[in-house]
């Protein structure tokens, strides 16, 4: 069944057409590779689906669960269940990540009609989440993300990826910063919530990233398009010939 | 009932202001004579207008035009009302001091309690013997007010090296719709002595009122004192508050101030450092909405070497509210090795929000390191979106930013109990933004 259905999707920014006309189906269960050059559309694709002000949809839809996502705030896109692990964490000072962390869940569990965490559960949750992804608990105390490395802002985000439990996870160049070993714990934190009833778009540069995080789906986007669609395979031939050809072909 | 109009710069009529309360007015016939001569200041001076330096932004001719005539004494009704608020407002374990309408309400108050750690007396009977209290070093016209028509107040003095065992909070309750109330209180704090002195102004139904405070405080050698102003008077009130502080030698003295109530509201804060090695601490939160004018100025004066003073203060104006922080920072000559900084930030949520800053450093000394620094904006759209995008409504991903904004100046108090209980007000402020 498809989850997310992106159809003939355009969008602008200041005047500027950045994507014409994208279409994606992202099946229930399957984890979707975005692959593409600098300034193909990436991750202007993941702020729309997230719900970013600044981006004008001038044409085309995007359907979560069958429903009309564009008509949604952001943060009932994120009660519906969509999550955008981003490619540049924020810094919140003054914000503890705990209270952080309650608020959010909270608040989407109250906009889904849903008991609100008691402190006990909530902490026992967080406590188990963080202990898988080897985060220390005196993190969870400083200000979100306030002072972190660039490998502990991306654990941070699979952190919240796992209490918040979205149906639709999209990884905004997760790999970005983060060397091999940093990597591999975030890695094995987004593996570790694979499932049937969950899809990923996974964005990334490079193949690195899905040597760790295996894709059932590769797409490759060039100038706001997807120009080719390919099993996995498709990463690695990518890898050694390039997005030299998919720019001539857009 | 009389209409009391205070005199204009139109030069209308002399107000009856002062005479038809004089009769209710405490004192020796002595101190009429002091009073008498503060109304005159106050009369030749008018209330404070733009052109006056100090007063710029808070021009009072024009925001409040004239000073409400002096509160009937409260009925049981009145009193009750206060009673219930007393207990919405009292900070738990605290020694509760409760003034209605600037009066004294013993039976409202811990006095018996209190009495084993500090010594208490009203105003009322201070001023039966001594006028002392109705002078202060520095004179304007609200101050000069105050002297002319103080009602009453509480005279506190704790012993030297007494350890106060709660913290002393005074409530100031109005209870008076349309009437004026006039508080004069003293804190006098003895060497060694450690003293949390919480201030608290509420409305119990009343509207539309003025509020004229001015509290005088001395700080003896040694001692450890915090003292937390919190200001939530009704939106239509006005407020206008002058503290004077003297502080030893040695002495850490904690001030934090907050503003989430008054249509008009100014404290001013003079404020010297008398004796060396002292540290002090002046932070202030203004929380403003609608129309609000909210006016913080202190006047920290370095007279003697070798002390610190630190001020943080943050603005949060929504709406077309005005938000003014008026910093001077005065080193004396003599005043060497002074460490004076200043920090003030202004969070704008709205495009017609205003926020005055004025930051005077006056220094005469040589070696100092004084320095201030002023910031404005509004909240960061990218912090807004990450906590939306993670199902917080954009209210209430707001407040969360909000009230990060403010902690920084709420961290500087130190007691757990009291930061909760002023955490707890600027929330109510944040649930009543529409």
């Amino acid at each position: 069944m498809a989850l997310l259905e992106v159809k003939d999707l355009q969008v602008r920014v200041e005047e500027r057409e950045i994507l014409h006309g994208l279409t994606l189906t992202v099946n229930e269960g399957e984890i979707h590779a975005i692959m593409g050059p600098n300034g193909s559309g990436k991750s202007t694709l993941s702020h729309v689906i997230a719900g970013k002000p600044g981006y004008e949809v001038t044409g085309g839809q995007i359907l979560f669960k069958g429903e009309d996502l564009l008509e949604m705030a952001a943060e009932e896109r994120a009660a519906k269940g969509v999550f955008l692990a981003f490619q540049y964490p924020v810094e919140i000072p003054g914000v503890a990540t705990m209270n952080f962390l309650r608020t959010a869940l909270n608040a989407q569990r109250k906009a889904r009609g849903e008991e609100e965490f008691s402190t006990p559960d909530f902490l026992r949750k967080v406590r188990e989440v963080s202990k898988s992804l080897n985060i220390p608990q005196d993190m969870l105390k400083r200000g979100v993300n306030v002072g972190f490395s660039g490998g502990e802002k991306k654990r941070n985000e699979v952190l919240q990826m796992a209490l918040f439990e979205p149906s639709l996870c999209i990884l905004d160049e997760m790999d970005s910063g983060l060397d091999i070993d940093a990597l591999r714990i975030a890695a094995d934190g987004v593996n570790a919530l694979r499932s049937p009833k969950r899809s990923m778009v996974v964005i990334t540069h490079y193949q690195r990233l899905l040597n760790y995080i295996v894709p059932d789906v590769v797409h490759v986007m060039s100038k706001g398009r997807v120009v080719k669609s390919g099993g996995k395979e498709l990463a690695l031939e990518l890898e050694a010939s390039g997005y030299a050809q998919f720019e001539d072909a857009a | 009932m009389n209409v009391a109009v205070a005199k204009t710069g139109k030069g209308r009529a002399v107000s009856d202001l002062f005479t038809s309360a004089e009769g209710r007015l405490p004192g020796s016939p002595g101190i009429t004579a002091v009073r008498r001569e503060a109304f005159e200041t106050y009369e030749r001076l008018g209330l404070p207008h733009r052109r006056i330096e100090e007063w710029k932004y808070t021009d009072l001719r024009a925001l409040v035009g004239e000073v409400l005539p002096l509160a009937a004494a409260p009925d049981a009704a009145a009193l009750k009302r206060a009673a219930d608020a007393v207990k919405a407002h009292a900070i738990d374990g605290a020694h509760k001091l409760v003034l209605v309408d600037s009066v004294l309400a013993a039976d409202l108050s811990d006095v018996k309690a209190l009495a084993s750690e500090a010594g208490f007396k009203t105003l009322r009977e201070t001023l039966e013997k001594d006028a002392d209290l109705l002078k202060t070093a520095t004179v304007d016209a609200v101050i000069a007010l105050n002297a002319a028509m103080a009602t009453d107040g509480v005279v506190l003095s704790i012993a030297d090296g007494v350890q106060l065992s709660a913290p002393i909070q005074i409530i100031h309750i109005a209870t008076a719709a349309s009437a004026s109330a006039f508080s004069r209180s003293q804190v006098a704090v003895g060497k060694g002595a450690r003293a949390t002195i919480v201030e608290t102004f509420v409305a119990a139904g009343a509207s539309a009122y003025q509020v004229n405070d001015a509290v005088i405080v001395s700080v003896g050698d040694n001692a450890d004192v915090a003292h937390i102003r919190l200001m939530d008077d009704a939106p239509d009130a006005v407020n206008v508050t002058s503290h004077f502080v003297t502080i030893g030698a040695n002495v850490k003295y904690n001030f934090f101030n907050m503003t989430t109530g008054a249509a008009v509201s100014r404290l001013q804060g003079f404020i010297t450092l008398a004796g060396e090695g002292s540290e002090l601490s002046a932070n202030g939160v203004n929380l403003l909405q609608k129309t609000e004018h909210g006016d913080t100025t202190l006047v920290v004066d370095h007279a003697v070497p070798n002390c610190v003073s630190r001020e943080v203060f943050r603005a949060v104006i929504d709406d077309r509210a005005h938000s003014v922080f008026q910093g001077r920072i005065i080193v004396r000559p003599d005043a060497q090795k002074t460490d004076g900084k200043m920090m003030t930030r202004a969070l704008l949520l709205s495009d017609e929000a205003e926020a005055d800053n004025k930051p005077e450093l006056e220094i005469f000394a040589d070696d100092v390191s004084c320095g201030h620094g002023a910031t404005a904006g509004a909240l960061d759209d990218s912090l807004l979106f990450y906590l939306k995008a993670r199902g917080l409504p954009e209210k209430q991903a707001q407040a969360l930013l909000i009230q990060a904004f403010v902690g920084e100046a709420i961290e500087q108090i130190a007691d757990d109990n009291l930061r909760e209980h002023v955490i707890g007000i600027a929330e109510r402020w944040l649930e009543r933004r529409s």
